[in-house]
């Protein structure tokens, strides 16, 4: 194979209990995307971080045009033309596009700046590869889209050949992630490589040309992405026949749980973060709150759940206003919440699971006698949950922070749904989980669905609020564009109101106060 | 979940397990680590005692003398432990809840004046009523002064560590304001007040020393630190806002009114340092009479890790350095300010040596979780 331009053989690296990667060998060829497919935990970011000399392999060798090469930093990398697309991107927000992008690069006028000579580089690159990008504008004002690009032409700039790219749709529309794609084709067409790191199966198919399966640090297969389909992708990637439409009964929605009338509130800069809200939350139904992060999510959860005030507007409980009151009465009126941040706001990472399982009702019967907290119903309830939400730990004693994303999502859930909510906000309930775990929380939102809770998905992960919602309303701009029917809807017309366009009305006009 | 045994969490799931293996081995490094940094910190001392052309080895032999060598000089390193445990009690209360008090000096002052006050003109009662309510009073002097910089920092946010340290400056010129005015003994050449009443004094438990009843109220309140903490749902709230401040709010817990408390009783437990030396040791009220018992508390309940227990030895360390330094002052002319150097190795050792320790936690944490 002689347009072989990277190739890894043998890698393992070891991490104390875990084997991240075992002898894995991965190719890369002039001018084709080269998925890396796997769960959260299969292996992928340590391998990306190997090729880019983050990480030093224990065992194998990487090799550049057929001759073994030492990566032993990020510098060493962008010297042998190997570029790095963090999911995070890095930029500084107040330098201009172009500031950015020769940010650390030498100047031909050392010790002078050239813009004008850089400016024009940028500006070739960017017609050259379809990257739309205006060098002068400061990275602040951009999109996330925009600032994608300009990571890529960052890249570019510093003559990557080869070009990794870790999650690069996770913080995109859809449209935006359809403009990458384009951007992806366009590169490869010029003789680029790329390495696409992702555990979407769609989006695998739609932009590589072969794909590499990890499982549990190893090389399950590589295949051409022509011949095979998502199915086979799947089972490759968990190790078992996966279910992609959840089996969902229809939704018996009862009274109207939950209900925001026209409520504004103010962000950390004092500015609105959501204009006028309003929205109803039936008993047994889930109302999915779909958009790109940042469009005032996290600010209406935090409203709803008591942590930030109202400056305007109404939130009503079973009819019953509770606007601008505390966390502690809300919860007692049935409020769960698992929040979008377990790590920092839903567990104290230092208690144990024990403790962490009464984090809302430690002071109240059964867990206390008038301030005396009862040790030993308090361990028996943890017991009792960790074995009835099967939580993986060797005992309720271990604290949080030793537990895996997965089961720390479980603690919080087994604590939520055993104090038997009426209302329940989900917030990003399955980010960073793997496709069993989030099988798992997507199960028992239906369970608890079917039990007669109102719940409020939040996610930014559309393919979830559109499979797991009953009702699917789309927030912009701290504004909902309208409330749609997520299984009739086209994924293209959700993503144009994601983007800001007004929807073309509300579907369920008897629930609907648009 | 059965599925879940075939994913990597199976992989993952070794870390608790593991993390309790090296628990055990944590444990002994974590008294062992102290003690070597103890010793290191008085080889420093030695090899600077030497250095002023004194024998080290016959310095640190009056040292030890003076700091256990005799029942008088036992019962003195335990008096001057015991306002060290009392307000290094209250900085550990506080440090649980994420908070510094550095008051603890000020709060003491306030505890003290409360106490002589009413020691001196609280008149009649019995002695089985008059040290207790002295004692009280001193409690919710020091609990005030300890939550009005709490309230400070619940209400608007302002730096609890900046407030505690002005209101200390406030609380010892007071003091000093009333002794040499308003409260001055009646013949007033000196700058202190009068003496209390017999009834408000600790009882002496030992004649011919100076240990007195005090180190009751020590230990009961070293007791009750470690029970709210670990039994009492005040204590889960103020560890939990301790641990996680946003966790705890997203729970419900009501972090502004977890400030107040925490403070008001970290106060408290540096007012009864106060009432402490007021009714067991001086009587009456002079001032600048605290060798810097509120800051060296600081020290004593950092080297204590925050926990009543650790706190108490702590105490007991600082404690006998005092009384042997003494005696090491008398009988080997050490000048006295050796003595505070080697005070503050020992603190600088022992907590270098606890930051090892982290750092050699968190990497083990790391490598295992990455």
């Amino acid at each position: 194979m002689e347009d072989l331009i990277l190739e890894a053989r043998g890698i393992t690296k070891t991490f104390p209990g875990v084997k991240a990667n075992d002898h894995i060998d991965i190719q890369l060829r002039r001018g084709e995307v080269l998925a890396v497919l796997g769960e959260n935990g299969a292996g992928k970011t340590t391998l990306m971080n190997i090729l880019y000399g983050l990480y030093q392999p224990d065992e194998g060798e990487i090799r550049l045009y057929g001759k073994p090469v030492r990566v032993d930093s990020p510098k060493a990398a962008i010297d042998l033309g190997i570029g790095m697309i963090h999911q995070h991107f890095m930029l500084i927000p107040n330098f201009t596009v172009l500031e950015n992008i020769i940010l650390g690069m030498p100047s031909p006028r050392e010790p002078l700046l050239d813009l004008k000579y850089a400016k024009s580089k940028v500006v070739e690159l960017s017609k050259k590869y379809g990257l739309s990008i205006d060098p002068d504008a400061m990275v602040w004002q951009i999109s996330v889209g925009a600032q994608q690009r300009v990571e890529i032409i960052k890249a570019l700039y510093r003559g990557a050949e080869i070009l990794i790219l870790d999650e690069p749709t996770a913080v995109l529309t859809p449209q935006e992630a359809q403009d990458l794609f384009a951007v992806l084709k366009t590169l490869k067409a010029q003789g680029k490589s790329v390495i696409f790191i992702s555990h979407k199966l769609d989006e695998v198919m739609e932009v590589s040309d072969r794909v590499t399966v990890l499982r549990d640090g190893k090389v399950i297969g590589t295949v051409n992405t022509r011949e095979t389909n998502t199915q086979e992708l799947a089972r490759m990637m968990v190790g078992r026949e996966v279910l992609f439409k959840i089996g969902k009964k229809p939704a018996c929605p009862g009274t109207v749980a939950l209900e925001l009338e026209d409520v504004w509130v103010l962000n950390e800069k004092k500015l609105p973060a959501l204009k006028g809200v309003s929205l109803q939350v039936r008993s047994g139904e889930i109302l999915g709150i779909a958009g790109v992060d940042g469009n005032g999510q996290t600010e209406l959860a935090e409203v709803i759940t008591g942590l930030r005030r109202a400056i305007k507007g109404n939130v009503k409980m079973f009819g019953e206003d509770v606007t601008n009151q505390t966390p502690r009465p809300l919860i007692e009126r049935g409020l769960a919440h698992i929040p979008a941040d377990r790590r920092r706001q839903g567990l104290v990472l230092d208690f144990s699971i024990a403790e962490n399982m009464i984090l809302e009702t430690y002071y109240r019967h059964p867990f206390a006698r008038r301030w005396i907290l009862r040790h030993d119903v308090i361990r028996n309830n943890a017991k009792e949950l960790i074995r009835q939400y099967d939580v993986r730990t060797p005992g309720y004693q271990v604290p949080a922070k030793n537990l895996s994303g997965g089961n720390q999502q479980k603690v919080i859930i087994a604590r939520e749904f055993s104090r038997a909510p009426k209302i329940l906000i989900a917030v990003q309930p399955t980010r960073g989980l793997d496709v069993g775990a989030t099988e798992y929380v997507h199960r028992s939102l239906l369970e608890q669905r079917d039990k007669g809770v109102a719940i409020l998905l939040i996610s930014t992960d559309l393919e979830e609020v559109r499979n797991v919602s009953d009702r699917l309303a789309v927030i912009f701009g701290g504004q909902i564009m309208g409330i749609v029917d997520p299984a009739t809807t086209p994924i293209e017309e959700i993503g144009m109101m994601m983007a800001g366009s007004v929807g073309k009305g509300p579907v369920f006009s008897e629930t609907t106060a648009v | 979940m059965s599925h879940e045994a075939s994913k990597p969490v199976v992989a993952k799931g070794k870390q608790p397990a593991e993390a309790l293996q090296a628990f055990p081995q944590q444990m002994i490094l974590s008294s062992l680590l102290p003690l070597a940094a103890i010793l290191l910190a008085l080889f420093i001392g030695a090899v600077l005692i030497y250095a002023v052309g004194i024998n080290p080895w016959k310095a640190y032999r009056f040292l030890v003398y003076g700091a256990f060598g005799s029942p008088n000089s036992i019962a003195e390193t335990i008096v001057k432990s015991c306002p060290l445990v009392l307000a290094g009690l209250g900085f550990a209360f506080a440090f649980r809840c994420g908070l510094f008090n550095i008051g603890a000096e000020g709060q003491l002052y306030l505890g003290a004046l409360a106490s002589i006050l009413v020691g001196i003109y609280l008149k009649g009662l019995p002695a089985i009523l008059h040290a207790p309510i002295a004692v009280i009073a001193a409690a919710l002097a020091g609990g005030i002064w300890g939550a009005i910089p709490g309230y400070l920092k619940a209400r608007f946010g302002i730096s609890e560590i900046i407030n505690t340290i002005m209101m200390n400056y406030i609380g010892i010129y007071f003091v000093s304001y009333l002794v040499h005015g308003p409260l001055r003994e009646p013949p007033g050449y000196y700058p202190q007040t009068a003496r209390i009443a017999d009834t408000a004094a600790f009882p002496k438990l030992i004649e011919g020393t100076r240990l007195h009843a005090g180190v009751f109220v020590a230990l009961l309140a070293a007791f009750l630190v470690y029970h709210i903490l670990k039994n009492t749902t005040l204590g889960y709230q103020i560890k939990a806002v301790g641990y996680n401040r946003e966790a705890a709010r997203f729970g419900g817990i009501n972090v502004s009114a977890s400030f107040v408390v925490t403070m008001a009783i970290s106060g408290a437990l540096a007012g009864l340092a106060g009432a402490n030396e007021m009714l067991g040791v001086q009587h009456r009220l002079l001032d600048g009479f605290s060798p810097g018992y509120g800051y060296d508390a600081i020290a004593v309940a950092l080297l204590g890790r925050a926990h009543p227990a650790g706190v108490f030895l702590a105490a007991l360390l600082f404690g006998s350095l005092r009384a042997g330094a003494n005696m090491m002052q008398r009988s080997a002319a050490v000048p006295v300010q050796l003595i505070y150097i080697i005070q503050g190795l020992v603190v600088l050792f022992v907590i270098g040596s606890t930051f090892l320790m982290d750092r050699y936690a968190a990497r083990a944490m790391k490598r295992r979780v990455a």
